[in-house]
């Protein structure tokens, strides 16, 4: 469905004016960036502020074109053969609408219904079926900017997949959401993706979209992939800390943090400790039920978040502080 | 292409009127306008009676008729002159994402009828010129012709001027001084302005092939530049050419655009 190779994108940019002469910079947004995605799949594309996420789907939407490389949807090279590409896929900016700013959202999809040459009959089928999962019926009639930020993301989403696209590509779709707004889309998104076979691919922050909606996930930084597979390839590539909440009895022995493993954190009688990818959490937890007076104990896998800014090559935030 | 620029139009006519209040006082403002336009024009040609050696009726029909030019390609292409705009607020991407041709769905944005509304006093000034000249039918016939045709170049101008704009972002106002500067050039004798101006004019911006070469012949006067007879008929080659390299500029802008960093 989805085909790149070798792909990168460079930006031309000019900075301050010095004296006469403009410097000249090139920003490489996306460098020698390969993959693919088979039709059906639910993969989530990760990376930090300025990875170069928005640039590789503006060049999967034939928004942009590549510097160099191949780049190939649906067997059409978007740049070239953007209108009929736009058929056949639909695209969602979180960012920003799709859809027209004065106009009603019913005229907005109406307008679509013939710009994407749906026929009559499907598309009130269509638009029923996406009103009803969505429960947009209260603001069909609202132009577009009075719409709140959660009603119009339902309002792009079902812009998007009025003509049935194959494949269904969102930019930061659940960004601003709250948690109802948010729960809404992924549940939708999933069934999207697993009754009607859309292939999805999803840019987010929200790494609670990528565990909860993502079978795949791809990870880049400074324009390169980073990592890509399964949610649980990604926590053995880069493995995390696992921690290990003890609460010692008011009376028990300080507790000294043995050999290799760090005291992250302690609170009254409560000791955070953090056991490195190697170490077995059993014999730690034997030793110190062992030579401690231990009310409870819990472990805790490492979250996601803490694997991905591993990836991203920062020190990871210590989530207890 | 046109299906989709009607149809858009269509919405975006239906839109406006959603605003009865709006839609009434952009009519009455472009009313008003016009009329001043008019008024202008009459006290020109009443106290300059031979403007650049043309009679009244001469230089009403040069007027009339580049305005209706003017006009239709406004009407038709003129929302070009906001790419800039649509591409810093992102709607330019939006539009490309439709599988609709993006120069259509920009040329459609925002169309009201009120543009329509300019036509009126242009076309009152050539009906008003026209039984004050001798025009013999097939005249007439030409008339037609080289109003759709100076439609037809100066659509082209909007779109050539739109795509200057992919590479200078803060471009508009340069496009409102190629068209809105070129419009109002030719709605007075060429004549009136130095032969280098007009000499290159000719032959740089063919602007004026919009009416003034035609209209020699129509009115049947010699060239005060003395160019050749053949060059009154040049107007369709230069609207040509005019849209060819306006469709160049168009694919090109296309080509190199970078979009926006969010
Ligand atoms: N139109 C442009 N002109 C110049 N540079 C650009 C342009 N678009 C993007 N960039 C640069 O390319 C890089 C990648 O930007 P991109 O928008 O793809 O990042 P992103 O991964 O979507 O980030 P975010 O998470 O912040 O949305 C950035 O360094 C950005 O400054
Ligand atoms: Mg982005």
């Amino acid at each position: 469905m989805i085909l790149l190779d070798g792909v990168s994108k460079r930006f031309v940019v000019y900075g301050k004016r010095g004296g006469l002469r403009r410097e000249r910079k090139v920003v490489t947004a996306v460098e020698r960036m390969s993959f693919t995605v088979a039709a059906g799949e639910f993969v989530g594309y990760l990376g930090p502020n300025g990875a170069g996420k928005s640039t590789t789907i503006k060049m999967l939407t034939g928004i942009l074109s590549a510097s160099e490389g191949v780049v190939r949807v649906a067997g059409l090279d978007p740049a070239r053969r953007r209108a009929e590409l736009a058929r056949r896929i639909g695209v969602v900016f979180g960012q920003r609408t799709t859809l027209w700013w004065d106009l009603p959202l019913k005229d907005s999809f109406a307008l679509i219904r013939h710009l994407y040459k749906v026929d009559r009959r499907r598309f009130t089928a269509r638009l029923d079926e996406l009103t009803e999962l969505l429960g947009l019926g209260e603001f069909l009639g609202t132009p577009v900017r009075q719409l709140s930020l959660g009603q119009r993301m339902r309002g792009d989403l079902t812009a998007a997949l009025l003509h049935s696209p194959e494949l269904l590509v969102l930019d930061e779709p659940t960004i601003g959401l709250d948690v109802v707004s948010k729960a809404t889309v992924r549940e939708f998104l999933a069934r999207i993706n697993t009754e009607e076979g859309t292939t999805v691919l999803l840019t987010t922050h929200d790494l609670g979209d990528i565990e909860r909606l993502c079978r795949r996930v791809m990870v880049i930084d400074h324009g390169r992939l980073a990592f890509d597979g399964t949610l649980d390839d990604l926590r053995a590539t880069a493995p995390a800390d696992r921690t290990l909440v003890v609460d010692l009895a008011p009376d028990a022995t300080p507790l000294v943090p043995p050999q290799g493993i760090r005291l992250v954190r302690r609170e009254g009688p409560r000791l955070w400790l953090a056991i490195p990818p190697e170490v077995s959490a059993a014999s730690v937890v034997a030793r110190i039920a062992a030579s401690h007076d231990v009310v409870d104990i819990a472990l805790h896998e490492p979250d996601i978040e803490d694997i991905v800014t591993r990836l991203y090559g920062r020190t990871p935030q210590d989530q207890y502080s | 292409m046109v299906r989709a620029w009607f149809l858009l139009a269509w919405t975006w006519t239906r839109a406006a009127a959603q605003y009865p209040g709006t839609l009434l006082a952009m009519i009455l403002g472009a009313a008003v306008s016009t009329s001043l336009d008019l008024v202008a024009i009459v006290i020109l040609f009443t106290h300059m009676p031979s403007l650049g050696g043309l009679s009244a009726a001469e230089a009403g029909f040069l007027y009339g008729a580049s305005q209706i030019s003017f006009t239709l390609s406004d009407v038709a292409v003129g929302s070009t002159d906001k790419l800039g705009r649509h591409i810093r607020a992102g709607s330019f991407d939006a539009m490309l994402i439709r599988p609709v041709s993006a120069l259509v769905q920009l040329a459609a944005e925002d169309f009201t009828p009120r543009k329509l509304g300019r036509l009126l006093p242009s076309a009152a000034v050539l009906i008003w010129s026209v039984p004050r000249l001798d025009l013999s039918p097939s005249d007439l016939v030409l008339t037609v012709l080289m109003v759709l045709n100076g439609a037809v170049l100066f659509g082209g101008l909007w779109v050539l001027a739109a795509s200057v704009q992919f590479a200078l972002l803060a471009g508009h106002e340069a496009t409102k001084a190629f068209t809105w500067g070129g419009a109002s050039m030719t709605q007075y004798p060429m004549s009136l302005y130095g032969q280098d101006l007009v000499r290159a004019v000719t032959f740089t911006v063919p602007l004026a092939f919009v009416n003034w070469q035609p209209s020699l012949y129509i009115l049947g006067r010699p060239d005060p530049l003395g160019l050749p007879e053949f060059v009154r008929f040049l107007g369709p080659v230069a609207a040509v050419v005019v849209c060819l390299a306006a469709v160049g500029a168009w694919r090109t802008g296309l080509r190199h655009y970078r979009s926006t960093g969010s």
